[in-house]
């Protein structure tokens, strides 16, 4: 992390249980803002169940208990936030392209929408500015009006990424946002990710460690719940700290 | 037959008391190990089959017996006693001759068919707005006591029997209608019958509405709570549009069942030929009619016959409701045009 990095979001000591099992066991760490912090560990170790704390989308499940803080700007997302208020600022793009139903232009506004813009001038604009930021206008400028089902699952994703933005949030979610994907359409969204970290504070969760290294600049090793190693992406992965991260990064177990 | 075609499997039998499916592994692997006789291929095979085709094929004939039975019987109105295809459907002279073979009288259903409109389309007006109100509740407000209380309830509602339902529309709706509004012919009504078919077809709307809005995926919801939605949000903007088509089935599932009802509504409706004047007159309808004089009139006569017409236009609405629900159902939310 370069030394005047500003801290996005701030985790202090937070732990979860579903039920009787703990999940997450005491996570402590800051987010830098305009970074990409990517969070690697084998399958169960609590990646994505983080990934969902930050922007509260584990209150939809039953039986979550979570203590421990999270602070988006150094406010307490828990505590101090609404959940619905904390999701439009901090968006999430799913493990499977998720597009509504509907025709590619309302999928885009459908975050303006819900925020009471109705002027269609304006849904418009955003919906292009949208589109030019998560680099698919062109594909689809054409064809607005058409199904988004009808794309295929890179366009679909990268539709979501534009849906996403179109609710200008300061921080994006990204759980396994390739896994479904081919190479190329995976080369298109990293690419995209490395455009949006200008603007947006971006946290991913990969399964796959070459993309940690190509698109991330800190890296964040979980496993059993226990957030193991963190820092600079360069350094963790050529110089590991814990054993146990160096045995997963070097494949020899999870 | 189950015991000849486990006679071939002798050496899976012999191998003692096996699974059932490893049975079926080892007598398949016989299959190239010993010869079997045509008549084992043929039990093994085509006997199913063919009990499955024929007894697919007499539903099939037996619908397109019952069909052609009632377009025979339904057309003679118009064919052997020369009525025209807009008198029956457009006059209210109801007259017909009730004799083997006098002709002469008016056949003019527009009372009936005005009745069985109206009375459905009140009562799909009065339930629909509940019936979704109560699958939305039942799947998203409150899936837990929905899928244990809420729905069992719903479905008992689909077995009572529609006289009970009439003989309760009969000693609490009509004498309240008659309290309340005091119209001058008693409380036998249209808004009778509306409110009784209403009851009637609320659990068929509900159920289909609730299974087409638990089918709607979950990363639907994830995605638009992720974009900062709240949950009635995610309900009206996202779940209610994608299960459309089948909240529109249950819709028209339920406008068929008030359509082919008979005894209930003929119970309430007051069974008076004239166009109802307000919602508070008795009138009578296509079902009521057939259902009240179809075993008086002579057996091929005028009157007779136009009973069997209104039968035929009831049945050809079913077709028509039918057909809607396969031209809904057939665009589904995952076949958007596009």
């Amino acid at each position: 992390m370069s030394e005047q990095a500003k801290t996005k979001i701030s985790v202090q000591d937070l732990h979860l249980y579903y039920g009787q099992f703990h999940a997450l066991k005491g996570i402590t760490m800051e987010i830098p803002e305009h970074e990409i912090t990517a969070l690697i560990g084998p399958s169960g170790c609590g990646k994505s169940t983080f990934l969902k704390t930050l922007n509260r989308m584990n209150d939809l499940e039953p039986n979550v208990r979570i203590e421990g803080s999270v602070r988006l700007d150094g406010a307490d997302i828990y505590q101090d936030m609404d959940a619905i208020e904390l999701r439009k600022r901090v968006g999430m793009v799913f493990q499977q392209p998720n597009p509504f139903p509907k025709s590619i232009f309302e999928n885009v506004v459908y975050g303006p929408r819900i925020n009471g813009i109705r002027n269609k001038a304006e849904l418009e604009e955003i919906c292009e500015r949208s589109l030019r930021q998560a680099a698919i206008w062109d594909e689809l400028k054409d064809r607005l009006g058409k199904s988004a089902l009808g794309l295929s699952g890179g366009q679909q994703q990268r539709l979501c990424i534009a849906r996403t933005l179109a609710v200008e949030p300061d921080v994006i979610l990204m759980d396994e946002p390739t896994s479904a994907l081919d190479p190329i359409s995976t080369g298109k969204i990293e690419e995209l990710a490395m455009q949006l970290k200008k603007d947006y504070t971006i946290v991913i969760v990969t399964h796959n460690m070459q993309q940690a290294t190509r698109v991330s600049d800190r890296t964040a090793f979980f496993l059993l719940g226990d957030l193991v190693e963190y820092g600079d992406t360069q350094e963790l992965f050529s110089n590991p700290k814990d054993e146990r991260t160096e045995r997963y990064i070097t494949g020899r177990f999870g | 037959m189950e015991s000849t075609i486990l006679n071939f499997g002798t050496q899976a039998d012999a191998a003692g008391h096996r699974p059932a499916a490893l049975k079926r592994e080892d007598s398949m692997s016989n299959v190239h190990a010993s010869k079997k006789t045509k008549g084992y291929y043929f039990r093994k095979e085509y006997l199913g089959r063919g009990i499955a085709t024929g007894c697919g094929l007499f539903i099939v004939v037996l619908t397109l017996a019952i069909g052609v039975f009632l377009l025979v019987r339904g057309t003679g109105t118009f064919t052997r006693f020369h009525h025209s295809i807009l008198e029956f459907l457009f006059s209210s002279d109801w007259s017909p001759v009730d004799t083997a073979t006098g002709s002469g009288g008016g056949v003019g259903a527009a009372v009936f068919i005005a009745g069985s409109l109206l009375t459905c389309g009140l009562a799909l007006l009065m339930i629909t707005p509940f019936s979704i109100g109560a699958a939305i509740f039942m799947t998203e407000i409150a899936p837990k006591s929905g899928e244990k209380i809420f729905r069992p309830a719903v479905e008992i509602f689909v077995g009572i029997p529609s006289v009970v339902y009439g003989w309760i529309g009969l000693t609490v709706l009509v004498p309240w209608i008659k309290n309340v509004f005091h119209p001058k012919m008693g409380g036998y009504s249209v808004l009778a019958a509306s409110i009784v078919l209403a009851v009637m077809i609320f659990p068929t709307i509900t159920t289909v509405a609730a299974d087409a809005i638990r089918s709607t995926p979950d990363a639907f919801r994830k995605a638009g709570y992720g974009l900062g939605s709240t949950r009635w949000q995610v309900i009206y903007r996202i779940v209610l549009p994608a299960s459309r088509s089948g909240i529109m089935t249950g819709i028209i599932l339920g406008l068929a069942r008030a359509f082919g009802e008979a005894l209930a509504v003929a119970m309430v409706i007051g069974k008076t030929r004239a166009f109802p004047k307000n919602l508070l007159s008795p009138t009578n309808n296509l079902t009521a009619e057939i259902a009240a004089d179809m075993g008086n009139t002579a057996s091929g006569g005028e009157a007779n016959m136009a009973l069997w017409t209104m039968a035929l236009l009831l049945f050809l609405i079913s077709m028509l409701f039918i057909f809607l629900i396969h031209l809904i159902s057939g665009k589904g939310i995952l076949q958007v045009e596009n």
